[in-house]
């Protein structure tokens, strides 16, 4: 190891090859975020996780644009209309080829023995599709007003619908691309609300220890103990029906992250013991730093990271709750628009038989948790950059 | 011929004739470690040999590759490294053995492993299974290696325990480690290495984790040991005084290479190369005061004792000692008895003691990190005299400007996630404030010219720096507020012996410039005699005996001094001695004293 070598004892002069601290940008200067990014870095399924969570978020915020129609648009001629192809061109009658993007419009058919109307892709009916296409005016992310769609049928009113319909005649895309939004947000209040209860209690059992330290994690194994869904399900039946949907959902995610913070108020608890009695903290003690610098400002970088990562593996246990809750029907109610929501229609057996494409909100909810349990993974391997 | 070992490919030839009592020949070995970076070559054409009977010491620095050397040989490299070149053959009557042509993972291997070539390694705490009885974890290299049924393995084991001077073996056997004391359980691995007779037996820096008197009476097993089964050792080391003591042959190595080897008398009395003299110079230097010091204390001889800047009264500290939820009331432990010292004014007051004497407690105790159980300290200060006992929060901070600690790992006493300049500057911002920043910069860029690192180094955080330059940072920490009084609590222990005269020359230098005065903890008597005034010998919590550093250090007077110093094993090979030291019994009081 070359670098054993030390300066010579005492004053030494100043070398006259002073070498300027801005042209030295290698590891000796990268801080622990730096270092973090490049461990990071070299996890490829984090990485490629991280940007799908990115894309899941943008979908989120411009759920108005990328929706083809509004999700509450329902229209009883189309109930149950299966998925369209896009197609890029089309062979006519004469044997040439066109060029245009296009779906195909739908013909019904009767059955004659049980009268159920069923759908079939009409060749002949070509509903073309544009970019950009002009809209009803909306607000975007709520409230920049627009009346563009990314995409959507060059004439208005012509059936379009990618993802199929459900029973209502709504287009499943546009009420994929809305769910995102409320599934993907509202677990973060309750992940926010569980982190700020964890890093408090459990910084506070960590640093402190004693008496309060025991009294809280008694807290947290008496909390633990609790069955959860029989607990959700009476506070469900509890609030007043009167609330709007959300306001309800966000209560029940309250509630839950009531429990929840009790495997992050551990994670932090743990953090703190063992970094109470490092050297350096001791030193700083010495130093003469007040109680509040000590933690804030030198024992807290030490687990930032590591609590990030907590927090990246938490969403997707939010997400699922949701999911779970709503499905179950304690949880979201329509007509809030909700990936939980919309798996309800694919309740019972018989509208899965005929209309496999309600399904499609669950394999978003797959896609989800999977990305933050890899970011997540990712994290938290990058997350302490000196260990050996 | 004594010296067949060379690095020199041209003077040893590829298959040089081996004579009878060699066990093994290592010839150019290569390892290489693939990292993100580049290729570390961590061992760089080593060749040497192993002979019946005979120790050959490894002996380098931190890094230089002796432990990988080691476990090349067993082919146990851990990921990513990887053996890249070289032979390794062991000699066995029935034919030779070419270890490196074998695969890491094959059962060829695994016979030799524990049966031929056995290892001993240095933290006998982690290489010992937790969950298994010594007994058990014996047995299982008896169970691979021989055919001995369950009563014969057992009868082996307490024969083995026995041998390795355990006492009680029959009922030791089905004790777990942590029933063992450190020194115990190292015999217990020496037991288990042992078990199938190997004819070489590696020992990875063995006593570095013990105290010098268990130290001293593991080497004198594995002496003995081998006299008995007269099997070949290859020991690794740091310590030169250990390889004065114990060796036969000597291979130095440094970064990977092999610089030179020979007979234990021609490395330390004739060495050739520049590194081996540099090594050998620095574990001699610190056999003697220090030059700096004997001129200071030739010049305080001349001025009036005044008052001393610190007195310790009757301090007592008694850990675990309160009642439990139960009202059962736990008895605690008295790691420090009745301690009163004094330090004067620029005056060193060296503390050495054994791991569990108490000493890192005192001193800790007398920073108010630990709260005392009961004592007096008495700091005279700038603003005169200060009852340290009663100081609230607020007032201990003043106190913590006058009296600063050095920490004895440089790894973990800063704080990663700081650049140098914020370390150093913690201190100073706490006391002045945030407003002049500019003059903290200043103040820090001094500092770090005065203990030899740049001014532009501030930048960088510590994981640039190398644990020398990582205490010389830890020092200009300690220095920032402008200190009277520094305890260094094993300040060069962690460090390789040729920094650590540089690092005490440099606390030297600082406290002939800033009339500091000293706590210095240590448990290496070396540097206590080079670097201390006075010291004071702790034992189970109690100082036995205080005096002139000198004085201590070469006739001491209490028993159980005289046996610490005896155990200590001196860099020359004509004075070795350890085998005849003093042991100290503690009497039937000391013992009732302890519980």
């Amino acid at each position: 190891m070359s670098a054993m070598t030390d300066p010579p004892t005492g004053a030494a002069a100043l070398p006259d090859d002073v070498v300027s601290i801005a042209d030295a940008r290698g590891a000796e200067v990268a801080g622990q975020w730096r270092l973090m990014w490049w461990k990071f870095r070299q996890h490829k399924l984090a990485m490629a996780s991280g940007i799908v969570v990115l894309l899941l978020y943008l979908v989120a915020i411009f759920a108005e644009f990328l929706a083809p129609v509004d999700p509450n648009a329902f229209n009883p001629r189309y109930t149950y209309a299966p998925p369209q192809d896009l197609r890029m061109s089309f062979v006519d009658e004469s044997g040439d080829r066109h060029w245009g993007l296009h779906v195909n419009g739908y013909r019904s058919e009767i059955d004659r023995e049980t009268f159920r109307r069923t759908f079939v892709l009409d060749d002949d009916d070509r509903i073309a599709v544009g970019f950009f296409v002009r809209s009803d005016p909306y607000l975007l992310a709520g409230f920049i007003p627009a009346s563009v769609k990314l995409v959507g049928p060059k004439e208005a009113g012509q059936p379009f619908y990618v993802l199929g319909a459900d029973r209502l005649g709504r287009d499943m895309l546009s009420r994929v691309i809305h769910g995102a939004r409320v599934s993907l947000s509202i677990g973060l209040v309750g992940v926010f609300l569980s982190l700020f209860l964890g890093v408090v209690l459990g910084g506070i059992s960590g640093y402190y220890g004693g008496w309060i330290d025991t009294v809280i994690q008694r807290l947290i194994e008496f909390i633990r103990s609790i069955p959860t869904i029989p607990l959700w399900m009476g506070l469900a039946a509890a609030i007043p029906l009167t609330l709007h949907p959300l306001m309800v959902y966000l209560i029940i995610t309250a509630i839950v992250s009531l429990v929840g913070w009790t495997d992050l108020g551990r994670e932090v608890r743990g953090r703190f013991l063992s970094i109470k009695d490092e050297d350096f903290v001791a030193a700083a003690r010495l130093d003469g730093a007040s109680e509040g610098r000590i933690i804030l400002r030198h024992m807290t970088p030490s687990f930032l990271s590591h609590i990030i990562a907590t927090v990246t593996l938490a969403i997707p246990t939010m997400i699922l709750a949701e999911t779970a809750l709503s499905f179950l029907g304690i949880g979201l109610r329509p007509p809030v628009v909700s990936w939980g929501v919309l798996l309800q229609e694919a309740q019972n057996v018989r509208s899965v038989v005929t209309a496999p494409w309600l399904m499609w909100p669950g394999a978003a909810v797959v896609i989800a948790v999977l990305s933050f349990n890899f970011l997540g993974d990712g994290l938290r391997d990058a997350a302490d950059p000196y260990a050996t | 011929m004594s010296q067949t070992v060379s690095a020199a490919p041209n003077i040893v030839p590829m298959r040089a004739p081996v004579d009878a009592d060699t066990v093994l020949t290592v010839r150019h070995l290569k390892t290489e470690f693939t990292l993100r970076t580049g290729v570390l070559k961590a061992v760089d054409d080593v060749s040497f040999d192993l002979r019946r009977g005979k120790t050959l010491c490894i002996v380098g620095e931190s890094g230089s590759g002796k432990s990988v050397t080691a476990r090349s040989i067993l082919r146990i490299v851990p990921e990513p490294g990887k053996m890249t070149g070289g032979e390794v053959i062991l000699h066995r009557p029935d034919g030779d053995v070419r270890i490196h042509e074998l695969d890491p993972r094959s059962s060829a291997i695994r016979a030799i492993r524990g049966a031929d070539i056995s290892m001993i390694f240095q933290e006998p705490m982690s290489s010992l299974s937790p969950v298994h009885t010594i007994g058990f974890q014996i047995e299982e290299s008896l169970i691979l290696h021989t055919d001995l049924d369950k009563s014969a393995r057992r009868k082996r084991i307490i024969e083995l325990l026995e041998r390795v001077e355990i006492p009680d073996p029959e009922q030791t056997i089905d004790r777990y480690p942590f029933e063992y004391s450190g020194g115990m359980r190292q015999r217990a691995m020496i037991a288990m290495a042992l078990a199938c007779n190997p004819k070489v037996l590696i020992a990875d820096e063995p006593t570095t984790a013990l105290d010098v008197t268990t130290q001293a009476e593991i080497l004198d097993l594995i002496q003995e040991l081998q006299d008995e089964f007269g099997m070949a050792v290859m020991f690794i080391t740091h310590d030169m005084g250990v390889v004065a003591e114990i060796a036969d042959e000597v291979a130095v190595m440094h970064q990977g290479r092999h610089v030179e080897s020979g007979s234990v008398e021609d490395i330390f009395h004739a060495p050739r190369e520049d590194y081996t003299k540099m090594l050998i110079g620095s574990a001699v230097r610190l056999e003697q005061p220090s030059p700096i010091k004997l001129r200071m204390q030739a010049e305080r001889e001349k001025q009036p004792e005044g008052q001393p800047i610190l007195s310790v009264r009757a301090m007592n500290k008694v850990f675990g000692a309160t009642g439990t939820v139960f009202g059962r009331k736990g008895q605690g432990v008295h790691a420090v008895r009745d301690v009163s010292i004094d330090l004067m004014q620029g005056e060193t007051l060296g503390i050495v003691g054994e791991s569990g004497s108490g000493k890192t407690t005192l001193g800790r105790c007398l920073m108010r990190m630990h709260e005392p159980t009961s004592g007096e300290v008495l700091y005279r200060g700038r603003d005169g005299e200060v009852d340290v006992m009663s100081l609230d929060r607020r007032s201990l901070k003043d106190l913590y400007a006058d009296m600063r600690m050095i920490f004895q790992d440089p790894y973990a006493s800063l704080n990663p996630r700081m650049t140098v300049q914020q370390i150093i500057a913690e201190p100073l911002r706490n006391r002045q404030g945030h407003g002049n920043a500019a003059a903290i910069r200043d103040r820090v860029a001094d500092l770090l010219v005065r203990v030899g690192l740049k001014p532009e180094h501030m930048e960088r955080y510590p994981h640039a720096f190398s644990g020398g330059q990582r205490q010389r940072i830890g020092i200009a920490r300690a220095l920032a507020p402008n200190p009277k009084i520094i305890v260094a609590d094993e300040a060069t222990s962690a460090l390789d012996v040729s920094l650590r005269s540089q690092i005490l020359d440099l606390l030297l230098e600082f406290q002939e410039q800033l009339d500091l005065s000293f706590i210095f903890i240590s448990h290496d008597i070396s540097t206590v005699r080079y670097f201390c005034d006075r010291v004071a010998v702790m034992y189970r919590g109690e100082i036995v005996e205080l005096g002139a550093a000198r004085a201590v250090c070469d006739t001491p007077s209490h028993a159980y001094t005289k046996a610490l110093l005896s155990a200590v094993p001196r860099p020359d090979p004509t004075q070795r001695g350890i085998h005849k030291r003093h042991r100290y019994v503690a009497s039937a009081s000391d013992e009732r004293a302890s519980q």
